[in-house]
């Protein structure tokens, strides 16, 4: 039995190297690669980069509002604080927001997807239906009513938005389910007296595995985008940093009117950037994944 | 003589290498013949036909030989001048799968009248005029030139495209697989609108196709093809009742036919070639139950051995 | 013949499939139209026997084939295997039906997981039954299969090999639990002309070995000559005729086998040309005609022809027939 792993390992290391290859033929995918590589340095290595200790309350009220000097790369905030600090650590809270909703909303949506495809009937109608609700009512407007309700914590607003967003993938991968069903090599997997379980676990996932990662390296540029809104608006958790709240707390003090723009260009910079990252990465991943992967 | 091919060679450029899909082949048809040009997928009996009208794709390369039509050099031809007076009008061809590439949107009439139009300068009225007259003659209800392909059947839809390619009354006419993908009924239909055409019109043509049974249905002549070469040619009787070449035989005596009993198969063993690196010597030797020291070395003549009859076999032509 | 020696016997199966039609005619009509692909078949197969079945597109075959599976499941009849009604069976019941009902499919590009390997995909149906000594077996099955050395092919991908090769795996795949019956969906018609025979040579030698019986679907008459015992002939959805192949080939008694005989070709340029007996096309299945399917095209169409439905009787010893014109 060796010898099978042996020559599998082969295969997939074959399979890498021409889907790493494909991918690096991808202008924007490279770009996107590069703008994410980049953030996600900085706020892993957020404690050894910026100067100053990230704190709630301790910052020089004799440095408030201050624009971008020696001192303070990107300025000050009302409380005297570092703002670069800020959105070094608030890059953390950002992206592990983006990438738990992500994958929450993927598995979710996924498991609609395959049930909805592969038993179609009465289970298919009921979760489409939800779907098409849930796709029906503006996302954000839904969103504040459920955070209202709620209440403001972390793990609040990762699970407001996975609620809503699975209904994208579950589509997708019910589609390719419903295709894939119609090939004789998963009919012939009935044939020999699989399991459905079987049968959706080992033949119908990793045949849409693909799909669904690609899938969720879009969710997550909008996950990261859906949070900043809903922290902007203040209905994210106060006690810890994002670059929505960073946001946030500009708006309340003014910034805007005040002109104090270090406090909020450097903030909406990031999350453009790296929902645009993410957006570059995932459509490079889904030119490649598109159902060509035939190999005769 | 009608068409008159010697020493085609066609090899594609690939990345991998040269595929020599045809390499030194020769064929000679009289007028009213209809050959029939046989062999399994890949054995190059397309591209020798794709060759002759010049429609070659782009990475396909003729490299040596001669073609002639009716006196005609197809080979040197200027390209405008083959367009103007060869292509369509002494030569034409029905591609396999012809049926189902008929433009969804358009009326089938109305396709008809299009091509007529580009080769001929008539009005509308004389090409739906003309359009009439070629769905009488392959059998279409003229009423039905103004529905659109997807309201013909198979047999419709093969039919309007036999009658696509006999718009200007050419001389040889080309049909690659014509009657595969049909039903067994309808298949009839066609063959018997072929057998027509061939006795009405004189229409000279050339079936290409792996299936053996519908060759000697409507063919007078066969050249079967093997690996880029041709094995085996001359009059169906004598090819089909009495091959020489081991090919040949291997294939005729293993033939399902719906008339007799269970014969007991005696398969070629092995697999058709690579044409990229195709076996030295005879490209059938690795099959072959006579296979000699020289059929591994020296590539075999084509030689005649009586009367019109040609193989190319070490074992038979020492 | 009688139902002790039947492996299988279908009694009047039926497979009806709903058309969906657009909302404008639910709301006009209301009234559900169906797809009859498969409207009252009846036959047995018995053990070690190759029964075929033939027609041309749209006559309801292949689907015929599925249902007797249930990978398709049936509108109505019953499906005796051994004895016992398969369309009652329950889950557990069903996958011991299906160690011993197998299919082969006409793509051999298609019916091959293209992410498994030769060994994984031959293997699987025995970890699906919980049978161990798999490299063993797998090993026997590809040998059975005609593919030596089979260790060469366990760590292949299907891409790497040829559409006969690729059969040639899917048989061994079908072959591996030894079962007592396969259906065999026009498991050559894509092949190379030249590979066709070895792969029927190799079913035949395995239903001699193993007493296997086999469902030959087909549209090629030529083929079911080669390898068929018995036949029946379908025509939208209806069994018109069955017999011993030679039988059925040298006295056809509907007018629709005659006519499928007189149009089939023969590899002999000396011999009868195929005919096109009858004219047009096989009808589109949704609109049924009323009485004999086949009295629309059929020359010798009478009154009663196209009011009642001909019942298949048996005319000669081993013969049937769907038609009011045989006595």
């Amino acid at each position: 039995m060796i010898k099978i792993t042996e020559t599998k390992l082969s295969f997939y290391k074959k399979r890498i190297k021409s889907f790493v290859g494909r991918f690096l033929e991808s202008r924007l995918g490279l770009i996107g690669v590069f703008i994410l590589v980049f953030f996600i340095f900085i706020s892993v290595f957020a404690n050894y980069l910026s100067s100053y200790p990230i704190s709630a309350t301790k910052g020089n009220p004799r440095d408030r509002l201050l624009p971008p000097n020696r001192k303070y790369l990107l300025g000050t905030d009302e409380m005297g604080r570092d703002l670069a600090t800020q959105i070094m650590y608030g890059g953390r809270i950002s992206l592990a927001v983006g990438f738990l909703a992500a994958i929450i909303s993927g598995v979710i949506g996924t498991a609609v997807g395959l049930a909805a495809g592969y038993f179609r009937g009465r289970v298919e109608d009921l979760f489409m239906r939800i779907t098409d609700i849930i796709l029906v009512i503006p996302g954000l407007p839904l969103m504040i009513v459920l955070a209202a309700i709620l209440g403001t914590s972390f793990w609040n607003i990762i699970l407001v938005i996975s609620v809503i967003g699975w209904t994208g993938t579950a589509r997708v991968v019910r589609a390719q389910v419903l295709s894939l069903k119609e090939r004789p090599f998963i009919e012939s997997v009935k044939a020999i007296g699989a399991s459905d379980f079987r049968i959706l676990l080992y033949h119908l996932l990793p045949n849409v595995f693909p799909l669904i990662v690609a899938q969720m390296v879009l969710r997550i540029g909008n996950a990261i985008l859906t949070e900043a809104s809903l922290s902007f608006l203040g209905l994210g958790d106060p006690t810890i940093i994002s670059w929505g709240m960073i946001l946030h707390w500009a708006f309340s003090v003014g910034a805007l009117s005040a002109n104090y723009w270090w406090y909020i260009i450097p903030p909406g910079i990031c999350i453009t950037l790296v929902a645009l990252g993410f957006t570059f990465v995932g459509y490079a991943l889904d030119q490649i994944v598109n159902p060509r992967m035939r190999m005769r | 003589m009608l068409l008159d091919v010697k020493d085609l060679k066609t090899y594609f450029e690939t990345r991998s290498g040269y595929v020599k899909a045809v390499d030194n082949i020769s064929l000679d048809m009289e007028r009213g013949d209809v050959l029939g040009l046989a062999g399994e997928s890949g054995c190059g009996k397309t591209t020798t036909m794709l060759a002759i009208m010049r429609l070659l794709p782009s990475n396909g390369r003729v490299l040596n030989g001669s073609i002639h039509l009716d006196g005609l050099d197809l080979l040197n031809m200027e390209e405008e001048q083959l367009r103007q007076d060869v292509r369509w009008k002494k030569l034409s061809m029905v591609f396999q799968g012809a049926m189902n590439a008929l433009n969804p949107v358009f009326r089938v009439g109305d396709q008809l009248v299009q091509a007529i139009r580009v080769h001929e300068n008539v009005n509308k009225e004389k090409a739906l005029k003309r359009v009439e007259e070629l769905f009488t003659l392959v059998g279409i209800d003229p009423k039905r030139a103004t529905n659109y392909p997807h309201e013909f059947s198979g047999g419709m839809k093969q039919r309007a495209v036999i009658a696509l390619s006999l718009i200007c009354n050419p001389d040889l006419l080309i049909a690659d697989e014509p009657v595969t993908a049909l039903d067994v009924i309808v298949q009839a239909q066609i063959l018997e609108l072929i057998r027509d055409l061939r006795d009405k019109l004189g229409l000279s043509m050339i079936m290409i196709t792996h299936d053996l049974s519908v060759i000697a249905d409507v063919c007078n002549k066969a050249a079967i093809m093997y690996a880029g070469k041709i094995v085996e040619k001359g009059d169906i009787v004598t090819v089909f009742k009495h091959p020489e070449h081991p090919y040949s035989q291997g294939l005729l005596t293993n033939y399902p036919s719906i008339k007799g009993g269970k014969t007991k198969f005696k398969p070629i063993k092995g697999r058709p070639p690579n044409l990229i690196q195709p076996p030295p010597g005879c490209r059938f030797h690795p099959r072959c139950p006579y296979a000699m020291d020289i059929c591994k070395k020296e590539e075999p003549e084509m030689v005649e051995l009586e009367g019109g009859h040609f193989i190319s076999c070490h074992l038979k032509t020492r | 013949m009688s139902p002790e020696n039947a492996l299988i016997e279908i009694k009047d199966l039926k497979k009806w499939f709903p058309v969906r039609t657009g909302l404008l005619h639910a709301l006009r009509s209301g009234e559900q139209k169906y797809v009859k692909a498969v409207d009252g078949v009846s036959f047995n197969i018995r053990r070690g026997e190759i029964y075929g079945l033939a027609g041309e597109s749209g006559c309801g075959k292949t689907t015929t084939g599925k249902v007797i599976l249930r990978l398709i499941e049936p509108s109505d009849g019953e499906i005796l295997f051994r004895g016992r009604d398969v369309t009652r069976l329950k889950k557990r019941e069903m996958k011991e039906f299906r160690r011993r009902a197998q299919i082969i499919y006409q793509d051999p590009y298609e019916s091959l997981d293209p992410r498994m390997t030769i060994f994984d995909f031959v293997a699987e149906p025995l970890i699906v039954h919980n049978i161990g000594d798999i490299e063993k077996n797998v090993a026997d099955a590809l040998e059975r299969a005609e593919l030596v050395p089979p260790e060469e092919y366990f760590y292949r991908f299907p891409h790497e090999l040829s559409g006969g090769q690729r059969q040639r795996v899917a048989i061994a795949r079908s072959m591996i639990l030894n079962p007592d019956f396969v259906v065999a969906d026009e498991p050559v018609s894509m092949l190379d002309v030249s590979i066709r025979s070895s792969i029927l040579d190799l079913m035949i030698r395995l239903r001699d070995d193993l007493d296997i019986s086999y469902l030959y679907i087909t549209h090629d008459l030529a083929t079911a000559n080669q390898v068929c015992d018995r036949i029946g002939i379908m025509y939208l959805g209806k069994l018109v005729e069955e017999a011993d192949i030679r039988e059925l080939v040298d006295e056809p008694l509907h007018p629709y086998t005659k006519a499928l005989i007189a149009a089939v070709p023969v590899p002999d340029p000396e011999a009868e040309k195929s005919r096109a007996v009858i004219s047009g096309e096989v009808p589109n299945p949704v609109n049924v005609p009323p009485g004999c399917r086949f009295h629309p095209r059929c020359a010798y169409a009478m009154d009663i022809c196209k009011k009642e439905i001909p019942e298949l009787r048996e005319v000669k010893e081993d013969h049937k027939v769907a038609c009011y014109l045989v006595k």
